[in-house]
């Protein structure tokens, strides 16, 4: 009976480990950070866009009003295939719209917008990307949408027309 | 004279530089601590993407403002979770992590003390 335990828990023992490496192959290895937490909008200095006069975070972002940040860079593809809808969102809602221009070159991202639209409400510049890294963010495009200071949701990636849909909801 | 003016300059010179390098030590002890989240599985230090990029100038900056190693963590830990640390702490995520291997190590060790000590 002794001799039958040791080789019995062994294999038992084995059927485990591969039972959760096996579920472990399953699951995505690509980390994102937590989407849904209510985090402080981050405080900063920087610079507006198109005069380039320096600007603080709290003249930009009031309370009581609804505000999506958006990431974008003129040499970003995906934030190409979303700019029609943060236009169609900006046209739509009263929702402010604001931009951060993430490690660009100022004149690709004028001609970006004069080519595509601007639906920003105000846009600020991030030129080395700590801005971005205040936010949490660590990438091109990303959103955040905004209430009394507190994000509400990230939204990692490009947008599209069931995200869009969600945020109109949202923000009802 | 000359030779007056070369020890001034080394003087001047010496002990900003082993200043430097001890912040460098630290900012790349720290770095090489901190997970690139865009080439997932490189430290911030090998990694050279524009967000291990930014990250480094964010550490730079922390180090300047006086932070302590830990405290550079603490930051990037509330930033973006746990998961940026290669050297994650005990907590209710981590704790089999850290116990397995002393749950292993005890009932392996008492297995062969079972089966080949008291055999004996």
């Amino acid at each position: 009976m002794k001799n039958k335990i040791l080789p019995f828990s062994v294999i038992i023992i084995f059927g485990i480990i591969f039972f959760i490496f096996y579920k472990g192959l399953e699951d995505s290895k690509i980390y994102t950070p937590d989407v849904n937490t209510k985090k402080e909008i981050p405080v900063f200095n920087t610079k507006e866009f198109f005069s380039g006069e320096n600007v603080k975070s709290s003249s930009i972002f009031e309370l009581d009003k609804v505000y999506l940040l958006n990431i974008w860079s003129s040499w970003c593809v995906p934030c190409r295939q979303e700019h029609p809808l943060l236009m169609n969102l900006n046209l739509e809602n009263k929702l402010n719209i604001i931009g951060m221009n993430y490690k660009d070159n100022l004149k690709n991202a004028e001609n970006f917008l004069k080519e595509l639209g601007n639906p920003y409400k105000e846009i600020f510049i991030d030129l080395d990307g700590t801005i971005a890294i205040e936010w949490g963010a660590y990438g091109v495009p990303e959103s955040f949408l905004i209430y009394n200071n507190e994000i509400i949701k990230k939204y990692i990636g490009p947008l599209n027309q069931e995200l869009v849909d969600e945020i109109n909801l949202l923000i009802k | 004279m000359k030779i007056l003016k070369f020890f001034l300059i080394i003087i001047i010179l010496f002990p900003l530089s082993s200043v430097n390098a001890e912040e460098n030590d630290k900012r790349n002890k720290i770095t090489k601590n901190l997970r690139c989240l865009i080439c997932q599985g490189q430290s911030v230090y090998d990694s050279d993407s524009e967000f291990a990029n930014s990250l480094k100038i964010v550490v730079d900056k922390k180090l300047q403002e006086g932070l302590s190693e830990d405290q550079v963590y603490e930051y990037f830990k509330t930033k973006y979770g746990e998961w940026i640390l290669y050297d994650p702490g005990l907590n209710k995520n981590t704790y089999i992590l850290w116990l397995l291997p002393i749950l292993i190590f005890l009932i392996g060790g008492a297995i062969i003390y079972k089966s080949f000590i008291v055999k004996k």
